[in-house]
């Protein structure tokens, strides 16, 4: 098992590894000329110059990768060209409130999209199937900033029940979790239904079923259980959407997380900051599979890994 | 019953599909959709009187009345204009981009799968590569670099789709290789090359159109996100996911500025998401009910 998570890990650096220098070298290479972005079309040749000087931008492309690596290596993203503090300090000030918000997204998303796709699956083909299919369809087709937006004019300029921005108090969370939340809920239930509907034939369903146990017994302990390592997987994996979906549900709801620097980021031309934020969505990211591939072995005795 | 219960059965598939199609209610809803976004973008000249670039900033911020079905913006521009010729914009992004996607990912699942070895395992090293960046973040990472605009956009968002196209083919022509009809044209003589183009491509086909009307949903609620941010096709060209970011400082003074663009972006991608659905189950009868 140990050796098992010190490769997984391995592969988990191999991965931002090369995140990282496809990051770097996507800002290098594609067209435009960084430091006269960061300028600004005002600048003197001189002015662009010497902030191409600063940034290290002058030094051959093999030189800035060594640079970029070795810094990479020390947990050195460089230094953000707004506000001239070292990236890692612009990330850690906003890591807290973006894990915040996904953490209880990703709460919710579970405890009611596990729920709700496993009652669609008791019920396949009836009313209350197409009830669940149709909210479905509304969380997997609906603009998350949209919702966002229509949750605000419901309930902070209607009902006046919620913050309509910010990160204060305990109730500032609820909405924009809800509106993270509703697409994964969606795709969660969507994953469990299936996958239950396809353990409700097994032969040990029907083994329960005949020895007596209750319906709801052989619903929610023989056959949720095992439907569940389908829906762990989606659970992880969806974990990437939830991040990108954050970016948009910060905007919208002023939440000062990782997502609104990196769109103030990329408006204020901050490359580097742009370039550290790839780099750690990428690693949340990987860790957050690994976490998951690691649970399975936890919950199902049949995984093994040597 | 419907008509199409007693048609004779036809050996074509295009007639099995489009039968299978019709009736299912979902499909026909999401054809209804998409249906009405088709013809709402090549209308939209016909369907509106006004212009959805001119502003008047005597009329702004308006309810819905009369003059205007859904009220004016902050610049006192027409909001069903804006959201008819908004749905061109919406058809022509979506189609180039999903368009770029295939045109990219579906050769490469098509090597990958047909040809093995070492490609293949550096043709999956690099999908696994631009999935670990997930698509959204891709998208944006693109554009914040190579700048914002119609062209820009379509090559981000397009490229962020490569990956689901290529790994998709690629497990198709996986199996169907495996299959019994390629051993026997092999064994009456047929080359590599000749397999992968009479036999295997168009088997892997079917998936690809399902996979491409999904995608059309997936890269409107894409492209719009980039728009709201601000980072997408640039004002005053009428794109919903621009016309959300920019009205939604007005949210308290003039909802409909938000709700009707909106509404637009989640109808559009509901329509393709059912029709998607609707032809995965009609192209394979086996997976009906399934998912």
């Amino acid at each position: 098992m140990t050796a098992y998570v010190v490769q997984r890990l391995m592969g988990v650096v191999i991965t931002v590894f090369f995140v990282a220098i496809t990051v770097f070298l996507m800002v290098r290479l594609l067209p435009g000329d960084p430091a006269r972005v960061i300028a600004g079309v005002l600048a003197s040749e001189a002015e662009v110059d010497r902030l191409r000087e600063r940034l290290g931008l002058d030094e051959p492309l093999w030189r800035q990768g060594v640079i970029f690596v070795s810094g990479l290596a020390r947990g050195d993203l460089g230094t953000s060209a707004r506000t001239s503090n070292p990236v890692t300090t612009e990330i850690g000030a906003r890591f807290g409130a973006t894990m915040r918000l996904a953490i209880v997204s990703t709460v919710l998303a579970v405890l009611i999209g596990v729920p709700l796709g496993a009652y669609a699956a008791t019920r396949a083909g009836r009313i209350e199937d197409l009830f669940v299919s149709t909210v479905v369809l509304f969380g997997i087709s609906m603009p998350v900033y949209w919702l966002g937006l229509m949750l605000i004019l419901l309930f902070s300029i209607r009902l006046r029940w919620l913050p309509a921005a910010g990160a204060e108090g305990l109730l500032a969370v609820v909405l924009p979790a809800f509106t993270l939340a509703f697409f994964s809920m969606a795709f969660i239930a969507r994953i469990t239904r299936s996958s239950m509907l396809e353990v409700l034939h097994q032969d040990y369903v029907r083994t329960a079923r005949a020895k007596g146990a209750k319906q709801r017994e052989v619903i929610w302990r023989h056959a949720l259980r095992n439907a569940l390592a389908p829906v762990i997987t989606v659970i992880g994996l969806q974990f990437g959407e939830l991040l990108g979906g954050a970016i948009l549900t910060e905007t919208v709801f002023a939440w000062p997380g990782l997502g609104r620097l990196l769109v103030d980021s990329i408006f204020a031309r901050d490359y580097p900051t742009v370039q550290g934020l790839v780099i750690v969505f990428a690693l949340l990211f990987a860790l957050v599979n690994l976490a998951i591939d690691l649970f399975y072995s936890v919950i199902d005795p049949r995984v093994r890994y040597g | 019953m419907t008509p199409f219960d007693e048609a004779p059965h036809s050996a074509s598939l295009r007639g099995d599909t489009l039968r299978r199609l019709a009736r299912s209610p979902s499909a026909v809803v999401g054809v209804v959709l998409v249906g009405a976004l088709i013809l709402a973008g090549v209308l939209a000249p016909w369907l509106t009187g006004h212009d959805p670039v001119q502003q008047n900033l005597r009329a702004v911020l308006q309810a819905p009345s009369l003059a205007h079905p859904l009220g004016t913006d902050q610049l006192g521009r027409d909001i069903l204009a804006r959201i008819l010729f908004g749905a061109r914009l919406t058809l022509f992004i979506g189609a180039f981009a999903v368009a770029v996607g295939m045109v990219v990912g579906v050769p490469l699942g098509v090597v990958s799968g047909f040809y093995r070895g070492t490609i293949d395992m550096v043709v999956q090293r690099v999908m696994d590569l631009m999935l670990s960046f997930t698509s959204f973040l891709l998208a944006l990472t693109l554009v914040a670099l190579l700048g914002v605009g119609l062209t820009n956009v379509i090559v981000a968002v397009g490229i962020s789709t490569i990956p689901r196209f290529a790994r998709l083919v690629r497990s198709s022509v996986l199996s169907i290789r495996e299959v019994s009809y390629i051993e026997a044209s092999t064994a009456l003589g047929a080359r590599g090359r000749r397999v992968l183009w009479r036999h295997v491509l168009p088997n892997a086909l079917a998936p690809v159109i399902v996979q491409a009307t999904l995608s059309m949903g997936a890269t409107i609620l894409t492209a719009a996100g980039l728009g709201f941010l601000g980072l997408g096709v640039q004002p005053p060209t009428p794109e919903w996911g621009a016309m959300l970011g920019e009205g939604r400082n007005y949210i308290f003074s003039q909802p409909s500025v938000t709700t009707f663009p909106g509404l637009a972006i989640f109808l559009a991608v509901v329509g393709f998401n059912l029709l998607g659905d609707g032809l995965r189950d009609a192209l394979d009868p086996q997976l009906r009910g399934r998912r």
